[in-house]
Order: structure tokens, then C-alpha cells, then sequence
């Protein structure tokens, strides 16, 4: 058994649980800068990206993957901005102009693949394929230990680790910018700590950690961990330490009881087959932020009664 | 090219007309129901309900397996859909207005959630029974191509209906969109009217799953509205122009994908639409890239030109090289900097201008608040002949004073 | 000139040449602005404005709304674009000598239910201090709670500020202010919806900040209360109007001109000084 667990399901875990907090860090900000829906327009557009880099290099290798979903995600971002800008139009209607047709660019190109010699699954991008990411020459856990085993460990799970040091780094890098311009731009800007910068900086990590995470695990689940995981953490808090503690856990606890739940709860209950890892990793992190919705201390935030007749008089 | 041209004008076969003829239909009432929810703000409420359909069509699908033997029937399949939506619905109203969750944290954790979930349940039915589940991958991506009679049918008379309840209720959505607080002193319940909004919306969306698929039917809801903001700035023609738009684009996209069985209606409808987004975003006379930006230099030369002038009266010395170079191609500077002839009598002139509209705020304040001339143009364009000779005398009296 | 003896007669339009004419003359002006030009679309907020700001002086810069008093003050930070004018600090461009100006923004302009302490926003004020790379420590804590002592809100330090009230929200804003140490206190509607209680707080430690030699500019709303606050005054309504010390240039005249209509006969008696 748990050998068993070592050889099918320990790689799939930590994979999905660096994917969940490599997300849940960035999405704090988007969460705070209501700008939640750069998450979700950027996970539907690395689709065209994908399909494109696969067209235009004819392998199914992962490198021109990644490229073309981060150069995608780079590309919806600015045109984002631009049709903004340009047409005046409002933040969310110009991430649902950008990311509809971007996403219909990248169904259509993936009907145009059917005829060729490769073959990608849409349904692949959807839902990820956590559960294939197995280690076959981790038969115990004393292969943890064995260079040779190590060696043949899921690229995904290196991947993911450089991804979740490098989105830290951004992080702990910028901490005092991403507050201060996400609190204050206008004082941001007078202070020179360029909250322009900053803010293109993030969304540039968004999409890193959105296409190394989509590889591994399908977009759905890293709009789910962009946004359930800070929202239930402010919730809990009214402190930013804290609300980035808060996410990780709840990120973590997504993960965790969301692989398990999708691996062993269908035979717990009698099926014979289990079922999607990441659908299940967000819906738990949707449960999870439900019964934050109604327990966590801090849920009305200053729009609760009371909050500021609460305050002493000096 | 001769088939698309034969069914442009519905000699392509029936079923090839009513679809067409439906998708038009569908474009154009989720354009007009989408300017409104464009007007209020709420664009991507249209994301969360078409994501949010997911678990219920898997559910009902699940549910007419197990009694039926098979899950595949529209209506049921359209029952399910429209009522995890309206729950979705319900959560991020509840949410917005229960926690301090802002609406866009709200929106994309429940389309999320209830995306994830459903797919969850899609593996469940995968694992059912194997072949039995096609009809719901379609929902994805949207498909026309082996559609039913009877299912073109339902759907070009549900949108017919939801565009028919659009007209009746127009003005009262127009109100609310446009002032809100005045809105409920004419009279019209907001809350009730939003709802119906929302509600229409949700039918829409529910209606275009299978033309347009989960992700697209957004599109039909968001591109042309927005499309149709480069034309208009009142509310009223709005919807009216984002429906003609989504009209163009859903029977364009029908007949494009009808062409081509492998082709997925949805994303063509999309890009269709997109076309006509970029043209407008280019070339709207209005707002468009090139009239805008074209009205803009002309603006900010303008705005160069007279400041220059009356930077020259005041015997300033320029030193922005813009406006340095506007004046010295008008002639009205030397390339030192230094004012022509001509320059001075025009810097003067500007100067006057200025004098006679800071006397003119000075014995009309009233008047003056009401009129706009920022100082860009000459103020004969702001005031009347007759009233500026009379400035002119006072101003010339004032500095005969000591 | 007829100017100091006669503030019935002043013409806006001489008190303009007037200023221009010393325009180079204050290179150590700290905030001196030549021909500046800012439109939203294409329509001007401000149409070439020029303006020096005396040293030392508690300045208000007063006009209707919509008279472009904020964007005055964010066009010369470089907050919103201009098209054109020319915006100098202490004689250098605004890049070079950001540290020497505190700016405070609209209290409203902030998401108060941002989850940050008191004490966090104030250190805010010490990004330039602490630097890059590096947190903040015991020592900028307590430079941060001495700021907080100065506007009476030391016992708040570790309450989330969406706890605060209006006006204890706009004191932490201040307190962020004296933190960066500036020489130039640019405010944003201090005053704005604060109890009058607060406003007495802010005002005098504006006063403070300004007898210890450094310049203040407001943008202020209630004109009953600028003789007693403000020692000069900037009137502006899209143009310039009028400047310059409150005696000379609050006037009547000068009022009527910029409030037009919007301002009621009786309350410009009221407000402006009749030229002592």
C-alpha cells in the first residue's frame, strides 16, 4: 500500500500541491487589486498558445508549449491593456473581448490539428492529467533517497519547484512595491516605487505560474487556486503576512484533500474508477472558501455592522 | 464559395437555414441583453453563468441516463444548465453583498468551483458508460453539425422569446443602467429589474450552449455590445446596434461552420464578431484608433500652438520643443526662440482673448459657468460678436485708468 | 502696481504677468509650473497654467469642482500626463528630488478594508529610508510610531485601518506624510469629511510642519476657513484665476470670477478678506 502510494500517488501530490501554492502567492495580489479575472483570462488563453507552438513546431514537446502559453499569456495582457486603452472599453468587458476570442482562435487551430500527425486533446487542457504524473521507479520510499529513481522523477515536479522559488523570489523581491502600489498607486507613484513596473511584473509571473502550472494539472484548477485560496484567506485576516499564510494553507489543504478525495473517495463509496484530480482540488478549495464564507472571523470586513462605531473614541 | 454564397441566401437546405436563421436570432438577443449588462457594469456575470452551467448539465445528463437510458435530450440537458447557473447566481449575489469579497473575486471563485465540479462529474459519466457522453463535449466548444430538427427548432423560438421579453422590458433597463436613483423615483422596482436582467441573460446563455459552447456563448453576450459602444455614446440605439452586430456575426459563423462539418460553430461566430470588433476599434469615425488619434494630435496641437502664443505675449521664453516647432513652422518664431512680427501680434491676440474672458467671468459669473472655453480656441467661438466689441470697449477703458 | 493697495481692482490677468515675470527669478521655488496644459479627452482640465510657490508658505488651491484643483497637484507629480508644461522641484526636475515630497492622496481614493495596520501604512512612508531589498526595522518602527504620536494616534498602531474612523483614516495619511521627511507637503482634501475635531488636529500639526520651515499646499474646499489656515492661496478654475498671499489675493473679485455662478453674493462678502 504504500508502496503503492510512493509509485502512484506521491509525485501527483507534491506536483499539485506546488502548483496549488505557486498560484494561491500571486493570487493574493490579483485578490487585493480586484484584478481576480487576469487569472482567468490568462489560463484560457495559453490554449491558442499551446496549439500554436504545436502547429508551428510539429512535436509535442513541452518546451514550445510553455513558450507559446507564456507568450500567449504575455500577448492577452497586453491586449487587455490595449483594448482598454484604446477603446475605452471597461476592465471586464475587455478581458471577456480578449480572452472569448483568443480561446475561440485556439479551438479553431485545434480542429485545423486533427488532420495533422499530432494530436492534442482539449479536454487534456482542461482537466490536466494530474493522475498520469506517476514515478515508476519510485517503487518505496526508499527511492527518495536513490539518485538513479530521482532521476526519472515527472519533469513537471522540477519544474513546479523552479516555478514556486521563482514566484516567492518575485514576492519577497518586491514585497514592500506590490503593497504599497497595490494599496496606493497614486502614492506609489509619487514615491517612485513603481507601481506600473510592479504591476506588469505580476502579471507576467501570473502567467509563468499559469502555464507551468496548466502542463501539470489543467487550467481550471489554476483559476480556482489564483482566486478560492487568498479570497478564503482574507476572510481570516486583516493582516498581509498572514493572509499569505492563510492561502498557502488552504492552497495546501486543496491540494492535499483534493487528490485523495478524487483517488480513494469514489472507492470509498463503492465505484470502481476515481475521478478528476483537478476538478476535485477546485471544488474543495471552493468548500473550503464556502465554510470560510460563514465561519472566518473576518467576513464582513468594514462593510459589517458596527465596524466603525466599533472603534473607541480617543 | 458558391455553397457559402447559396446559403447566405437559404438555398442551402433547411436545416442549414434554420440554423442560421436561429444563431441569428440567438446573436441578436444576447447582444442586446449583453449592452445592457455592458451599461450596469456586470460584463463578466456572463462568464460565471455559462461556467456554471457545467454541473448541471453533467448532473441532468447523469439523471436521464439512470431513468431514460439516455442523457442526451436538449431540454432536460437546458433544464440542468439553467439551474446550476441561477444557484451560481445566487452565490456571488450572496457573496458580494455577505462578505467583503469584491464582485470579481466572487464571480471567479464560483465559475471556478462550479467549472471544477463539473468536471468532476464529467469523469463520472465518462466512467459510466463509454460512447454515451459525446452530446456533452459539445457543450464545450459548441457544434451545430448534427443537430435535430426539432432542437433547431427549441432553440430559434426560445430566442425568439428571450428577444421579444428584451423589447417589452427596454425601457425600464435603459432607465436603470442610465441613473439608477432615478430610475426608482419614476417608479421602476431596480432590483426587480436587474434580476430580470440577470434572468434573461441566464436564458441566453443557456439557449446559446450548444450553438456556441460554454467559453463562447460569453463572447455573444460581451463583443458586441462593446463593439456597438464605438458607434453610439446614448443608450438607446445601443442594444440595438450590438444586436444587428450579434445578429451579422452568429448567422455568418452558422453558415461558415455548415460549410464545413468539422468546423465548430462557436469559435466562428467569435472571430466573426472579433472582425467586426477590430474594424470598429479602427476605424469608428467616432472613437475609432485612427479618427481618435487623428483628433487627438490635432487637439494637442492646438493646445501647443495657442500656449505657445500666449507664452510668446508674456515674453516667456519656450523651452517644450513641440510647441517650439509648431510655432516655427506657422512662422511665428525664429528658430533662436524669439517671437516674428507675426508671432507677437498673435501671441497678442490670444492675450486678448484671455482678458476679455476673465472680464467676461468677472461681469457674468453666472453666464460664464455655463459657457465652456477652456482657452484652445478663439473665444469667438465661445461668445457673440456683439457681446466681445463690448468686452473689447471695457477692457480699453479699464486701461486708460491709472 | 495697483495690486497691493487696491484688491478691487485687481485684474487677474496682471497678477498672472506679474508672477511669470519672477518666474526664473525662484529657482528655489518648490514647486514652480510653466504653461501646463491637462485635458481628459479633449477637453481641458487646466489650460497653461503657470505657477510658483512661494518658500515656506501654507498654501490653499481652491476652486469649484471640476476646476482641476487634484489634477494640478497629480500633473505635477507626473501621476496623470500632461500635454504640455514645464514642472520643476526646488529648481531640478520631479524625478531627481521625489524624496523631498510628501504626497497625500484622497482618502477615498484607498481600499481602507486592505489588510494592513496602522503602523503598516505608516511605514509606507519609509520605502525610500529602508531602502530596496531590506524590511523594515525596530528603528523605522519607532520613527513610525514617533509620526503617529504627532497626530494622536499612537494607541492605534496595531488596528487594521478599515477599524479607523473618516478622520483617523486622514491622520494616518498625515502621519505617513511626516514619516518621508519631506520638505514639501503636498495634501490632497485633507479635510475632506473629517469631524471638525480632526481638522484642528490636522491643522495644527500643518502648521507645525510649516513654522519648521517647510511648504505646505492644500487642496482645500471650505473657504470659510482659509484666512485662518493659509498664508497664500491658488485659485484656480481650469486657468489660473489669482495667487498669492491670502490678504492680497482672496478677494472678492477674484472669487467671483472663479466660482461664477456656483458661489452665492453674500458668501463671497462673507468669505474674502476686504484688503487690510
Amino acid at each position: 500500500m504504500s508502496n503503492d502510494f510512493v509509485q502512484l500517488s506521491l509525485m501527483p501530490l507534491a506536483i499539485g500541491v506546488l502548483a496549488c501554492i505557486a498560484c494561491a502567492l500571486l493570487g493574493n495580489f490579483l485578490v487585493l487589486r480586484r484584478q481576480s479575472m487576469i487569472g482567468d483570462a490568462v489560463s484560457h488563453v495559453a490554449l491558442p498558445g499551446i496549439v500554436l507552438a504545436v502547429i508551428l513546431s510539429g512535436t509535442l514537446d513541452v518546451g514550445p508549449m510553455l513558450v507559446g502559453a507564456a507568450g500567449a499569456a504575455i500577448v492577452a495582457a497586453l491586449l487587455i491593456e490595449l483594448v482598454r486603452k484604446v477603446g475605452n472599453v471597461e476592465p471586464g468587458a475587455a478581458i471577456g473581448v480578449v480572452l472569448t476570442t483568443l480561446f475561440a482562435s485556439g479551438v479553431l487551430l485545434l480542429e485545423q490539428t486533427d488532420t495533422s500527425k499530432v494530436h492534442l486533446d482539449v479536454e487534456h487542457a482542461l482537466y490536466g492529467n494530474l493522475e498520469s504524473l506517476i514515478w515508476l521507479a519510485g517503487d518505496s520510499w526508499g527511492s527518495l533517497l536513490d539518485p538513479q529513481a530521482l532521476a526519472e522523477i515527472p519533469p513537471q515536479l522540477p519544474r513546479l519547484a523552479i516555478v514556486l522559488v521563482a514566484v516567492s523570489a518575485f514576492i519577497a523581491i518586491f514585497w514592500k512595491e506590490l503593497v504599497i502600489g497595490t494599496f496606493d498607486t497614486a502614492f506609489a507613484d509619487s514615491i517612485g516605487a513603481r507601481p506600473q513596473g510592479v504591476g506588469f511584473g505580476l502579471i507576467v509571473m501570473v502567467a509563468v505560474a499559469a502555464v507551468a502550472a496548466f502542463d501539470a494539472v489543467g487550467s481550471i484548477i489554476v483559476i480556482a487556486m489564483f482566486i478560492c485560496p487568498p479570497s478564503a484567506a482574507r476572510l481570516m485576516t486583516d493582516r498581509m503576512p498572514a493572509q499569505i499564510t492563510w492561502s498557502v494553507v488552504f492552497a495546501t489543504l486543496s491540494a492535499v484533500f483534493g487528490y485523495i478525495l478524487a483517488g480513494y473517495g469514489p472507492l470509498w463509496i463503492g465505484a470502481t474508477s476515481s475521478v478528476s484530480a483537478a476538478g476535485m482540488i477546485a471544488t474543495v478549495s471552493g468548500i473550503i472558501l464556502g465554510i470560510v464564507c460563514f465561519i472566518g472571523p473576518k467576513r464582513h470586513g468594514i462593510r459589517g455592522a458596527g465596524a466603525l462605531s466599533a472603534a473607541p473614541a480617543e | 464559395m458558391d455553397a457559402f454564397l447559396s446559403a447566405l441566401v437559404f438555398q442551402a437546405g433547411y436545416n442549414t437555414t434554420v440554423v442560421s436563421i436561429g444563431s441569428a436570432i440567438l446573436g441578436a438577443s444576447a447582444g442586446a441583453i449583453g449592452a445592457f449588462v455592458l451599461l450596469r457594469k456586470r460584463s463578466l456575470v456572463s462568464d460565471t453563468i455559462s461556467h456554471a452551467t457545467l454541473p448541471g448539465l453533467a448532473l441532468a445528463f447523469i439523471f436521464m441516463a439512470l431513468v431514460t437510458g439516455d442523457g442526451r435530450w436538449v431540454g432536460g440537458l437546458m433544464i440542468g444548465a439553467a439551474i446550476s447557473a441561477g444557484i451560481g447566481l445566487v452565490v456571488v449575489e450572496w457573496m458580494v453583498r455577505h462578505t467583503r469579497l469584491a464582485e470579481d473575486a466572487a464571480i471567479g471563485s464560483v465559475l471556478s468551483v462550479f467549472f471544477g465540479f463539473g468536471i468532476v462529474l464529467l469523469t463520472v459519466i465518462q466512467s459510466m458508460e463509454t460512447g454515451r457522453q459525446a452530446g456533452i463535449s459539445d457543450y464545450l466548444v459548441g457544434s451545430t453539425a448534427g443537430m435535430l430538427r426539432s432542437e433547431d427548432e427549441t432553440i430559434a423560438i426560445a430566442a425568439l422569446v428571450v428577444g421579444a421579453v428584451i423589447f417589452v422590458m427596454r425601457r425600464s433597463f435603459t432607465l436603470v443602467c442610465f441613473d439608477q436613483e432615478y430610475a426608482a423615483v419614476r417608479g421602476v422596482n431596480v432590483r426587480l429589474t436587474d434580476l430580470v436582467m440577470l434572468g434573461l441573460l441566464l436564458a441566453i446563455t443557456v439557449i446559446g450552449l450548444k450553438v456556441a459552447g460554454l467559453v463562447l456563448i460569453v463572447a455573444m453576450t460581451i463583443i458586441p455590445p462593446v463593439t456597438a459602444r464605438f458607434w453610439t455614446d446614448r443608450p438607446e440605439p445601443m442594444p440595438i446596434i450590438a444586436a444587428a452586430i450579434g445578429a451579422v456575426s452568429a448567422y455568418l459563423g452558422a453558415i461558415i461552420s455548415s460549410l464545413d462539418g468539422g468546423l465548430p460553430t462557436g469559435p466562428l461566430i467569435v472571430l466573426v464578431a472579433f472582425g467586426v470588433f477590430i474594424a470598429s476599434m479602427l476605424f469608428s469615425p467616432r472613437s475609432g484608433l485612427f479618427a481618435g488619434n487623428l483628433r487627438k494630435l490635432s487637439f494637442r496641437h492646438d493646445v501647443h500652438e495657442r500656449q505657445g502664443m500666449l507664452a510668446l505675449a508674456r515674453g516667456k521664453r519656450i523651452r517644450d520643443p513641440v510647441t517650439l516647432r509648431i510655432l516655427q513652422r506657422k512662422g511665428l518664431v525664429r528658430r533662436d526662440g524669439v517671437a516674428t512680427p507675426q508671432g507677437q501680434a498673435a501671441g497678442a491676440e490670444v492675450v486678448r482673448d484671455e482678458a476679455r474672458w476673465a472680464l467676461y467671468c468677472r461681469l457674468y459669473p453666472e453666464e460664464a459657468a455655463g459657457t465652456t472655453h477652456q482657452g484652445v480656441t478663439a473665444i469667438k467661438e465661445a461668445l457673440p460678436p456683439d457681446l466681445i466689441a463690448d468686452l473689447d470697449r471695457r477692457l480699453s477703458l479699464q486701461q486708460a485708468q491709472p | 502696481m495697483a495690486i497691493d493697495n487696491n484688491p478691487q481692482l485687481v485684474n487677474p490677468q496682471l497678477v498672472a504677468l506679474d508672477c511669470v515675470a519672477s518666474a526664473h527669478g525662484h529657482p528655489e521655488s518648490p514647486l514652480s509650473i510653466s504653461g501646463l496644459t491637462v485635458s481628459y479627452g479633449e477637453k481641458p482640465v487646466l489650460f497653461s497654467v503657470d505657477f510658483v510657490t512661494p518658500k515656506d508658505a501654507m498654501l490653499a488651491i481652491i476652486g469649484p469642482n471640476g476646476a482641476g484643483k487634484s489634477t494640478l497637484i497629480k500633473a505635477s507629480l507626473g501621476i496623470v500626463p500632461r500635454i504640455s508644461g514645464d514642472v520643476t522641484v526646488f529648481g531640478e526636475p520631479y524625478a531627481d528630488v521625489r524624496h523631498r515630497i510628501a504626497y497625500v492622496p484622497q482618502r477615498a481614493s484607498v481600499d481602507w478594508d486592505f489588510p494592513a495596520t496602522v503602523l503598516d501604512v505608516v511605514i509606507m512612508g519609509l520605502y525610500r529610508e529602508i531602502g530596496f531589498l531590506r524590511f523594515a526595522g525596530r528603528k523605522h518602527r519607532d520613527k513610525a510610531m514617533e509620526c503617529l504620536a504627532r497626530v494622536g494616534l499612537e494607541s492605534f498602531a496595531h488596528r487594521q485601518i478599515g477599524q479607523l474612523s473618516g478622520g483617523q483614516q486622514q491622520r494616518v495619511f498625515l502621519a505617513r506624510a511626516l514619516a518621508q521627511d519631506a520638505d514639501l507637503y503636498i495634501m490632497d482634501e485633507p479635510f475632506a469629511g473629517v469631524d471638525a475635531a480632526t481638522e484642528r488636529a490636522i491643522i495644527s500639526v500643518l502648521k507645525e510642519v510649516n513654522a519648521a520651515g517647510n511648504t505646505v499646499m492644500c487642496v482645500h474646499h471650505d473657504l470659510a476657513t482659509v484666512p485662518e489656515y493659509f498664508t497664500h492661496v491658488l485659485m484656480v478654475n481650469v486657468r489660473k484665476i489669482a495667487d498669492g498671499p491670502v490678504a492680497t489675493a482672496f478677494t472678492h473679485e477674484n472669487l467671483q470670477t472663479a466660482y461664477g455662478g456656483r458661489l452665492q453674493m453674500g458668501q463671497v462678502a462673507q468669505f474674502a478678506a476686504t484688503g487690510s
